[in-house]
């Protein structure tokens, strides 16, 4: 889109704004808004490796949000906290985990298609829900798990926080970034536009799918380790909740599925107006209906999300502008749409290197 | 083995139960293809609907069903009409997923802010008789909500089977396209059928109401069961759905009065991923045509 430069521009631009943001001596509760817009904004990343590339919409991560939580807290159950960098050093090690707790739940899980795997994912969260609640003897419960309260001076207590999340979210989009432009990327892209087609034409389709969710739960996990970290505290109904998948998905929704700045558009709008909406109207269940009903607008009126819509915009725009120089380019009436045409090209081109 | 048998007996009672509510969430699916996601959260909505019945008029729940079946009927067929169809065609399954997900979230606000998030329960007067027949308690209540969901599945499969309204939601479930080129208007037949599983629900409803304590938030813990019935079953298969209620409620009341309480949540999900590991279909799920 536009100059070649434009894409690595608006990269670096945004990162050093986020990253100098914490130096201009915010209030405490708005770098507490900013934390969690970052979580939120590297989880859609993550998912949308799996329910935007992909196609495949999970609606258990937040198991795998959960799991990384439950992995910090008891990890320093049995290990103390000194310089109160050990959480941050553990992240890797929880990611990894994660990942691979990930790899046979994705083998079970995705040998179903789109609607039933949204099912068997969202059971998936329920027994992880389950399982917090009833192993007493390693989770505690309902009592939950309290972390050691990290040592840092209450000033700057949200940076360390902060900029973990921040280099967090720049490897999920990292990755995104490379998935997008590599053969993996088609080969997904191939997946979510017909896997059976895919397959016939010697897409490793299997494998891709379970990377891609293997990875995808590993980013997510790390979330949840800082998370827990950050809380102090743990409860299985906060730790694993399904509202937190929810406003992933929708997050990615409203950013624009398949997109490298979709979900974290979409984390950035949302999060910030909800956690806004909650500081207004307290603890009150009229959140919940506000909530839902952004959604169901979001979900009628930009079914495809705000960035797909805005590039369709400006090609249509582009493209008018090379008709009038030279006549029709195409038959169809229609102008393409972004996922009509990524796709279109992933399937030539993975028939290509195939 | 009492304990076993006690199990089995309250397994086989409370079937009936989730069976009616699976029933009309398998129905659903089976007509659009739609995987409803607020199925839950209308249970609990109909349980509170007949609990206000109850305690401001004093209408026992089981005669309020006539009343919450239709006043549900309606809010199914507006959440059809309002969220559903404006969907398009090529994204309906993914997005209807998460459309029904935002309707169970409003529902449970609303619910949330009408009633409060305190844990109701229906009291009658027949709450606490029971029987005891051979050594084994059935509680009435328990038996009366057996009855009744047998007879709303009865009066289910009559409207399916007997009825020419029932005879095109079947012939939308079995081939679309054909349907259409006879003549059964797919729209008319969507919002029809996602209003009578709206209505199953609230059946459902008012029973769960009797049988167990609720608040809005337990629709979370519905949403889950039912969504493993309905897969062990097969989607889009009512017999399967009845089938799927049986094995799953049985098991988890042998679970619990065997092992423990806590465990019997489980047990419907072990027996869910055991089933899509052999067969990912479910029981009676067939993917070309539906099987009611």
């Amino acid at each position: 889109m536009g100059g070649r430069y434009l894409g690595p521009v608006r990269g670096v631009v945004f990162f050093a704004i986020l990253a100098s943001l914490p130096s201009f001596n915010l209030a405490h509760w708005i770098l507490n808004i900013a934390v969690f817009t970052l979580m939120y904004a590297v989880m859609s990343s993550a998912w949308n490796l799996v329910g935007g590339f992909a196609g495949y919409p999970s609606l258990g991560h937040a198991a795998f949000f959960g799991i990384g939580a439950y992995a910090t807290a008891l990890w320093f159950q049995h290990h103390s906290i000194s310089s109160g960098y050990e959480p941050f050093q553990l992240l890797p090690l929880i990611g990894l985990l994660a990942a691979l707790v990930g790899l046979p739940v994705a083998y079970i899980s995705m040998r179903t298609r789109s609607d039933v795997f949204a099912i068997v994912t969202i059971t998936l969260l329920f027994v992880t829900q389950t399982l917090a609640f009833n192993l007493r003897s390693l989770t505690h419960g309902a009592q939950g798990l309290s972390i050691a309260v990290a040592p840092f001076s209450a000033a700057t207590f949200e940076r360390p926080f902060y900029y973990t999340l921040l280099l967090l979210l720049a490897l999920a989009m990292g990755i995104s970034l490379g998935v997008m432009r590599s053969k993996f990327g088609l080969s997904l892209a191939a997946v979510r536009a017909d896997e059976d087609k895919a397959r016939g034409i010697g897409v490793r389709t299997f494998g891709v799918k379970l990377l891609s969710f293997s990875v995808s739960v590993g980013l997510t996990a790390m979330v949840g380790g800082v998370w827990a970290y950050y809380e102090g505290f743990i409860y299985p109904q906060f730790a694993i909740d399904p509202l937190v998948t929810i406003a992933i998905v929708l997050m990615t929704f409203l950013g624009g599925r398949a997109t490298l700045w979709g979900p974290v558009l979409g984390a950035f709008l949302l999060e910030t107006a909800q956690q806004t909406l909650a500081y207004s109207l307290g603890g009150s269940q009229f959140y919940l209906v506000a909530y839902a009903m952004v959604f169901l607008l979001v979900m009628l009126l930009m079914p495809r999300g705000i960035v797909p819509s805005i590039q369709d915009g400006l090609r249509r725009r582009r493209r008018r502008a090379t008709v009038d120089g030279t006549g029709s380019p195409e038959g169809r009436s229609r102008p393409p749409s972004a996922q009509d045409r990524t796709s279109a090209t992933a399937m030539s081109t993975v028939k290509g290197h195939a | 083995m009492h304990a076993l048998i006690q199990g089995i007996i309250l397994g086989v009672l409370t079937a009936g139960v989730y069976a009616l509510m699976a029933s009309g969430q398998t129905l659903i699916f089976g007509i659009m293809k739609v995987v409803n996601l607020a199925q839950g959260a209308m249970v609990i909505l109909a349980a509170y609907l007949s609990y206000q019945l109850f305690t401001t008029f004093g209408v026992d729940p089981l005669l309020s069903i006539p009343l919450t079946t239709v006043a549900m009927f309606f809010l199914g067929l507006a959440v059809e009409v309002l969220f559903l169809r404006p969907l398009r065609r090529e994204d309906r399954s993914e997005l209807s997923l998460l459309v029904t997900f935002a309707v169970a979230l409003l529902l449970e606000g609303i619910m949330s802010v009408t009633w409060k998030t305190t844990i109701r329960s229906t009291n009658t007067s027949y709450a606490n008789s029971s029987w005891t027949v051979f050594g084994y308690q059935i509680t009435l209540v328990r038996l009366w909500a057996f009855m009744l969901s047998l007879a709303a599945l009865a009066f289910l499969y009559l409207l399916l089977n007997r009825t020419r309204f029932g005879r095109a939601i079947r012939a939308t479930v079995q081939n679309p396209e054909s349907a259409r080129l006879l003549g059964v208007e797919a729209s008319r037949v969507s919002a029809l059928g996602f209003g009578l599983g709206a209505a199953t629900a609230a059946a459902a409803g008012s029973v769960y109401g009797l049988l167990y304590p609720f608040n809005s938030g337990s629709h979370y813990d519905l949403i889950s069961r039912l969504l493993s019935i309905v897969l062990l079953g097969g989607l889009g298969s009512i017999g399967g759905a009845v089938v799927g209620a049986l094995i799953v409620s049985t098991s988890s009341a042998i679970v619990a009065s065997t092992l423990s309480p806590s465990w019997s949540e489980m047990t419907f999900f072990v027996i869910l991923l055991l089933v899509l590991l052999i067969r990912p279909q479910g029981l009676f799920g067939t993917t070309a045509r539906g099987a009611i």
